[in-house]
């Protein structure tokens, strides 16, 4: 699987999905610049977290216009893979390459702490090596997670089964008005959605922060394997 | 800036912050009376901040050298060698004054600047850790410095992608009108590729990077060496607004040009800014420095040359570069969008000569500036005596005991705090807060594992500072060693009251005797540091109050293979094990403060040749993978100490009974020092034995099982009613 990542200035968590990245592939994914106006041969992008140019502006709302992103959008046009976690997860919905939004947690603090995920459609390229109803833990970090979007588009979302991840207590149990199993108060719990082809990811949690024992599990390998296991033809 | 147009004279220089005498000096060494600017630059030199005056004298008894010491206190960070050719490099530093001011922007700065010490050497950071001291949770405002002090922390640490994994937090009355915030930056680089700040090639450019100078900050350093008065918020125009996103990109754009062949030297503008910065690598270089002020990028109009030498404004750098390689750097920081300015060059005059609009604003020689910089002996009033500890009894029964202490202010769960940390960020951190005694992150493409940590019992070093000073580095060194990790070196953030009063100086100076005993006794050097003084507020009535002595102590160890960490959390099963002696030591203790309501007697002793023995046996075994959990035994003795193991994972144990011929609090909530619970595998004989042949008391403090804390009575405490009343301090103080 030949993966890229791309580095805005103030992104922060490359080096973290190249980890992962490399923890399934063997192999270290490419870096791209967040000014260059072609992409290389790539099966998989990766938009990784952090605070592209500062989130002065809304979050991701300027990363949105960077010159990568045009390229991104001509890839993702072309039925490309595309992963955005966190800041890339914002970074998609300011472009419109996903629905909806995230706006500052429920609680207004920054959160850094573990939540649960349950697996919502597991027939996805990010999914496949969970069952629906899986449930695995993640870390998750950020102020602006909280994701929202109007009736319709979540009408949309779940009739399309386009929810990827929910968040979920460790048993699996989701509800949404719960802040100890969905901390920063998403709609209907939401974690991860799914572009209309499924070939489009945005989430916030980050799995690839947990893809080694020595860390404290691999919970979060499974994304990554499926991803292998769907891209490498 | 009115002071322009007012005259340089003593009153002047006063107002600076510079005494009688030291202006006369100011006079002596200048021949004739001092620019506007050459006071500013005299003023801030000379400054506590800058200049350690009333304790150079002492931190020169300090030990500071290893075999594995690189580099000691005198660089901007100590750096150790972690083995592999690799080098940690890490500094503790204070922000106080800035963040009683404007909390927010006062801990961000400090966060940002100790980024900037650390990894202007050739680091990239690899871990944040801060060392936090509050006023009385009763006291209005602390809930609002807490808050803007977690927040900026927060801000600024999470921006820059750099994991907060530790740190302690306490809260005291004394710190009421002056909180403390420590914060503390490790970073890891190669031992053939450390950058110093020692100027040197006569012409070579002086180049100017990161942000542009405003007007923020200008004096802080002077403001953080006076006490506070009832005036103190007013001072908020000089503290210094972070942008940790231009940070992030200094960070990179540094270590991307460190990576090629073009830096002579390095230092980053931290307090008094673009003037210790310039006199400091000129001076250390011996050699003179030229500065053109009109290129210094500038973010406002009409700025002086004062204003400019003065500012604060943070994330900007100044680099003595290879003349060849000037385009080459300019290109790197084009590249990250940052302000690239040739704005002086290096002489061989031995002045540093400022030029602005076609005046000379300053001209002064650096050898004097330096070297006749005060130095005072500042007298010491013996200390009182301790008070007697007094009538003890137990007025609440263990049980209730236990749940209050865990629930108290000191003992509380920090989650609150480090759940608004990002503390995984980059991938490498192995032990998270509350994971272990201290936090490990693991050195990215190696086996290697730094253990980190912070610090400090001030309540102990109010009563006797010396011992108070002798447990603060027994205890950094010992929360390392349980965590399996081998004690290397460390940091300390020396935070006291005014030192021209002669019980201050005396508790400064009890301290130190204490901390550089202990550094010896366990081969714990001083690598590096920062004094932060005057830190009291005058009251109302005319008096002044100072904050506790607080020496906080960061310390790093290092994990040969990573893999053989342990944490704090109890296991399912086996045999919890005490190591070391138990006395029943009360005085000063949490129990006598949270249950009697006293804060009387003396600290608990530090026997630096047990605490030795003790420690390198427990880390002996736990390389030898027959430890499956270790916590130190601190704040709230051993019953606190095995409770807090029982809350980390939910796993219980059935307690032994104590002692004999001990009362029951005194053994189960006595302070002595050099004591450990170890968890280890079945009924724990073979341990027991082997710390018998190594001299070392130990004995079975539980059976490990359940998930109930079971106390010696039967009375069964479950770990959720235990988490109930640990968890509920931090959101019922901040969020109600």
């Amino acid at each position: 699987m030949k993966a890229g990542i791309v580095v805005f200035p103030g992104t922060n968590r490359e080096r973290d999905m190249a980890i992962a990245l490399k923890a399934v592939t063997g192999h270290a994914p490419k870096i791209l610049w967040h000014r260059d106006t072609e992409l290389p041969e790539l099966d998989l992008v990766v938009l990784p977290g952090g605070f592209s140019y500062g989130d002065y502006l809304r979050c991701g709302a300027m990363a949105a216009h960077s010159p990568i992103m045009r390229e991104i959008r001509a890839f993702a046009e072309k039925g490309g893979h595309i992963l955005g976690v966190c800041n890339g997860f914002q970074i998609l919905t300011e472009t419109g390459l996903l629905p909806g939004a995230l706006l500052r947690n429920a609680g207004l603090r920054f959160l850094s702490q573990d939540c649960h995920l349950r697996v919502e459609n597991a027939e996805t390229p990010f999914t496949l090596r969970w069952k629906k109803g899986d449930v695995f833990r993640t870390p998750l970090a950020h102020g602006d997670g909280n994701y929202v979007a109007d009736a319709e588009t979540l009408k949309t979302l779940q009739g399309e089964n386009r929810v990827a991840f929910r968040y979920s207590a460790p048993n699996g149990t989701v509800d949404a008005a719960d802040r100890d199993s969905n901390p920063n108060g998403s709609l209907e719990a939401i974690a991860g959605i799914l572009s209309a082809n499924s070939r489009i990811c945005g989430m916030m949690p980050h799995p690839e922060d947990l893809v080694d024992p020595l860390m404290g599990g691999e919970d979060g390998k499974p994304l990554f394997e499926s991803l292998v296991e769907a891209l490498v033809r | 800036m009115s002071s322009k147009q007012k005259a340089v004279n003593a009153d002047l220089a006063r107002e600076f912050g510079l005494s009688a005498e030291e202006y006369d000096r100011v006079l002596a060494i200048m021949g004739r009376t001092p620019s506007l600017t050459e006071l500013g630059v005299f003023s801030v030199m000379w400054s506590e901040h800058c200049s350690y005056k009333s304790s150079r004298k002492w931190l020169r008894t300090l030990p500071t050298t290893a075999p594995w010491v690189i580099h000691g206190p005198g660089e901007n960070a100590g750096v150790v060698d972690i083995g592999q050719g690799l080098a940690a490099i890490f500094k503790m530093e204070s922000h106080n004054h800035p963040s009683f001011i404007e909390p927010y922007q006062g801990a961000a700065t400090g966060v940002g600047g100790i980024l900037r010490d650390v990894f202007t050497m050739g680091a990239r950071p690899v871990a944040n850790l801060n060392a936090l001291r509050f006023g009385s949770p009763e006291t209005p405002r602390t809930r609002q410095i807490v808050d803007g002090v977690v927040r900026g922390i927060g801000g600024y640490g999470n921006c820059v992608g750099v994991p907060t994994v530790g740190g302690e937090v306490n809260f005291h009355p004394a710190y009421d009108g002056n909180p403390l915030v420590n914060a503390m930056t490790v970073g890891v680089a190669r031992q053939d590729k450390i950058f110093l700040s020692a100027a040197a090639g006569i012409g070579n450019p002086v180049v100017y990077v990161g942000s542009k100078t405003g007007r923020d900050g200008i004096h802080g350093a002077t403001m953080s060496s006076a006490e506070f008065d009832e005036n103190a918020l007013a001072k908020r125009p000089t503290v210094q607004v972070g942008d940790p996103f231009v940070e992030k990109l200094l960070i990179e754009a540094c270590l991307e040009l460190m990576a090629t062949d073009a830096i002579v030297a390095i230092q980053d503008m931290g307090a008094a800014g673009l003037t210790s910065s310039s006199v400091e690598m000129a001076g250390k270089g011996g050699v003179g420095i030229d500065l053109d002020l009109d290129a210094v990028p500038q973010r406002e109009p009409n700025m002086t040359a004062y204003e400019m030498m003065l500012s604060e404004s943070q994330e900007r750098m100044l680099i003595v570069i290879k003349p060849e390689r000037t385009e080459v750097a300019r290109a790197i920081f084009e590249k990250w969008e940052l302000d690239f300015a040739v704005i002086g060059h290096l002489t061989d005059t031995g002045n540093i000569v400022v030029r602005h609009k076609g005046q000379v604003e300053a001209e002064i020689p650096l050898d004097p500036l330096a070297e006749q910089a005060p130095i005072y002996d500042r007298p010491t009033a013996p200390l009182p005596a301790p008070e007697p500890v007094g009538d003890i009894h137990d007025p609440l029964g263990l049980e209730q005991t236990l749940i209050r202490l865990v629930g108290c202010p000191d003992v509380a769960s920090r989650a609150w705090i480090w759940n608004q940390y990002d503390s995984t960020v980059g991938g490498q951190t192995v032990r998270r807060p509350g994971g272990a005694d201290a936090a490990i992150v693991k050195v990215e493409d190696t086996s290697i594992g730094l253990a980190l940590t912070t610090d400090c019992t001030p309540r102990y070093c109010r009563a006797n500072p010396k011992k108070g000073g002798a447990q603060a580095v027994a205890e950094a060194w010992r929360n390392i060693t349980a965590t399996g990790a081998r004690p290397l070196a460390v940091t300390d953030n020396l935070n006291f009251g005014n030192p021209e009063k002669p019980e201050i100086m005396a508790q400064f100076v009890g301290a130190i005797e204490g901390i550089g005993e202990a550094c010896r006794a366990l081969d714990f050097p001083i690598v590096s540091g920062n004094v932060s003084l005057y830190n009291e507020t005058r009251n109302p009535d005319g008096t002044t109050s100072a904050i506790l002595p607080t020496p906080a102590l960061g310390g790093l160890g290092v994990l040969d293979d990573v893999t053989k960490n342990v944490g704090l959390g109890m296991p399912e099963n086996g045999t919890l094990i005490l190591v070391g002696d138990t006395k029943g030591h009360l005085g000063q203790s949490l129990w006598l403060r949270e249950i009697l309501g006293r804060e009387t007697g003396d600290s608990p002793d530090v026997d630096l040749a047990a605490e030795r023995r003790n420690g390198d046996f427990v880390r002996e075994q736990i390389a030898a993978g027959v430890v499956k959990a270790c916590h130190d035994v601190s704040d709230g003795g051993i019953l606190i100490a095995a409770a807090e193991m029982v809350m980390a994972t939910g796993n219980g144990c059935t307690l032994e009974p104590p002692q004999s011929g001990m009362r029951p609090e005194a053994f189960w909530f006595g302070e002595d020092q050099a004591r450990y619970l170890v968890a280890v595998e079945g009924d724990g004989k073979a341990f027991l034995a082997a710390a018998e042949k190594a001299g070392v008391p130990a004995r079975v403090a539980a059976a490990i099982g359940g998930d109930c804390l079971v106390l010696p009575s039967g009375a069964r405490v479950s770990a959720a009613r235990m988490n109930v009343a640990h968890e509920a301090f931090f959101p019922a103080l901040m969020d109600r």
